[in-house]
């Protein structure tokens, strides 16, 4: 249909690679920018780790280092909290200001905007996780193999990811002015329910046999198992649990989108 | 669709297309419903290489919805959309169109350069920075950050965005809404500017006045149909009933009979007759009434033409 002089050489497209770098560049810039979300993200897993882990920086249970235990513990609950807030909230309110539907209607890839997302996610989980680690060791008498820390560092960016993808599904569905209260009320009582403010065997029955269907429960026990902390359940049973779960929410969330466009 | 109204569409579009082949951008018998609303019914309309077209209707008219036809972000139920013979939604097509979407909020944490220097990455041949600077009248402000902006400072970073990437077509929805009168006429020029330089620009306005002083040509719309098409003369005289002030012995009744009459009022004065076509109802009137005295003939200014021809669609 068109005619020649309606397509010269203009007819392509930008390079691709740049516009990664670029866009993951600015959505860190502006998640560590946003205090709000940069101070509450890092200060409360480092404030929990403080009070709960470094003071116990001589207890132990059994073979167990509690500051160590911890430190596993409330790396997963960092971690956690900066993908579903950073994801989950920032997504949910780029959706309802128009500023993805502005991007989706300029030549970006969506992958690169997924992937920026993605990426920061992980960048602040090693954050987190670094400064809780360098806290533990200084003042924690926590002391960590280097195995152990390059394992500790592989599993974030394994969480960061998994449950970047259950932010994802939250900001399709969630209001994006009801979207911090409403990720609080998901993730504060599932990562208690984890165990990973407090290990589980110090709740009652009925409530520990809750934490296998959570996914920061078998995500906490990855982190744990570094350790030798682990539970009895074997590590492939972990391992597929993640797994289904970032399946299950890639998935709805694709079923979502979708619906949405068409109803568009 | 059934096939009937398949040949019907092909039969009708083309007479009213001759120039199609330089369209840069159509809408063919497009529909869209939410519900059970029709937001769009059968909305046919091209863009011409350079031109400034301007979409005019009422709140819910559909403009909104056929921009962002046009623009592939929502799929139409019907009908077909062609933007540089392409579909809208390839990255190809994309890379030639930039946009401006009505009420847009962007990251209040970036700041101004870092947005252009964002959006600058999606386009193969972007302007340079300097140039959209001075374009979008964003120097000395470069530095800030987009929170920090006054409602028309950030509606020239959305202006600066849609022109980033040197596209050849730019859609502009609502483009100075929240802008001064100063900043209103500095950003009028700059689309005079651009579309001297060959793009083409479409754009939505509920200030007629803008359509008026911008548009080459204004597309009227009313409840997902084009009302009426044409230059802003045009489209005065064609929807513009003009009205006959006078003072006349002639009744209503009679008046009201009179070919293309629409309206009449008599007060105790005057007689007001409101008709498309003043000159075969005031060759009528003289007939009948010789004492018909203090005639005024009036012509709409675009505001009543326009309000005109949604009211009586």
């Amino acid at each position: 249909m068109a005619t020649p002089a309606l397509t010269p050489s203009l007819l392509r497209t930008a390079p691709i690679f740049p516009i990664f770098g670029k866009e993951t560049k600015y959505e860190f810039l502006k998640l560590l920018r946003t205090r709000s979300f940069s101070l509450a993200i890092i200060g409360f897993p480092v404030m929990f780790y403080v009070l709960f882990g470094i003071a116990n920086r001589n207890a132990y249970s059994g073979n167990i280092h509690i500051a160590k235990y911890m430190l596993g513990s409330y790396a997963c609950f960092g971690l956690i909290g900066a993908a579903l807030f950073g994801i989950g909230v920032g997504l949910a309110g780029e959706l309802a200001a128009g500023w993805l539907e502005l991007k989706r209607a300029s030549p970006m890839p969506a992958p690169a905007y997924l992937f920026a997302k993605c990426t920061s996610a992980v960048a602040f989980g090693l954050i987190i996780v670094s400064i809780l680690t360098i806290l533990g060791t200084l003042f924690g008498g926590v002391s960590l193999s280097s195995i152990e820390l390059i394992k500790m560092l592989g599993i974030t960016i394994v969480g960061s990811i998994t449950f970047a993808s259950m932010g994802l599904l939250l900001a399709l569905i969630v209001p994006a002015n009801a979207a911090t209260g409403i990720v609080n009320l998901i993730y504060l009582p599932m990562s208690f329910l984890s165990g990973l403010w407090m290990p589980i065997r110090f709740m009652p029955h009925w409530l520990q046999s809750i934490a296998p269907i959570l996914p920061t429960y078998h995500l906490s026990q990855l982190m744990l198992h570094i350790f030798g902390y682990g539970d009895t359940i074997s590590l492939a049973a972990h391992w597929n649990a993640l797994i289904g779960f970032i399946l299950l929410m890639l998935g709805l969330s694709w079923l979502i989108f979708h619906r949405k466009e068409q109803k568009a | 669709m059934p096939l009937s109204a398949f040949a019907y569409e092909t039969e009708s579009t083309i007479p009213e297309l001759p120039a199609s082949q330089q369209s840069i951008a159509t809408l063919s018998n497009v529909t869209k419903g939410y519900g059970a609303t029709r937001a769009l019914d059968g909305l046919s309309l091209a863009l011409r290489p350079g031109e400034i077209v301007a979409l005019l209707g009422p709140n819910g008219a559909g403009k909104s919805t056929a921009i962002k036809i046009l623009l592939g972000l929502i799929a139409p139920a019907s009908g077909i959309v062609r933007v540089f013979g392409n579909n809208p939604r390839d990255a190809a097509t994309r890379s030639r169109v930039g946009v401006m979407l009505q009420s847009t909020r962007i990251s209040e944490m970036l700041r101004v350069r870092e947005h252009i220097d964002l959006f600058r990455s999606y386009y193969p041949c972007p302007l340079p920075v300097a140039d959209i600077l001075s374009i979008a009248q964003l120097q000395g402000i470069e530095d800030r950050l987009f929170g920090q902006l006054s409602g028309g400072q950030r509606q020239r970073v959305l202006f600066a965005l849609a022109i980033c990437g040197n596209p050849d077509l730019i859609f502009l929805d609502e483009p100075t809404v929240g802008l001064d009168i100063e900043s209103r006429r500095a950003l009028w020029q700059q689309i005079r500017t651009l579309s001297a330089h060959g793009k083409t620009i479409l754009l939505t306005s509920h200030y007629l006045e803008e359509a008026d002083a911008l548009a080459h040509r204004i597309i009227v719309i009313n409840k997902g149909r084009v009302i009426n098409e044409g230059t802003p003369a045009e489209i005065k005289r064609i929807g513009g009933a003009r009205t006959i002030r006078c003072h006349t012995r002639l009744t209503a009744d009679f008046l009201r009979a009179l070919p293309t009459v629409t309206s009449v009022e008599i007060n105790e004065r005057r007689t007001i007759v409101t008709a498309a076509d003043v000159e075969t109802v005031l060759r009528e009137m003289f007939l009948c009434d010789e004492t018909l005295s203090n005639l005024e003939v009036a012509s709409p200014a675009l505001e009543d033409a326009f309000l005109a021809l949604t009211q009586t669609s």
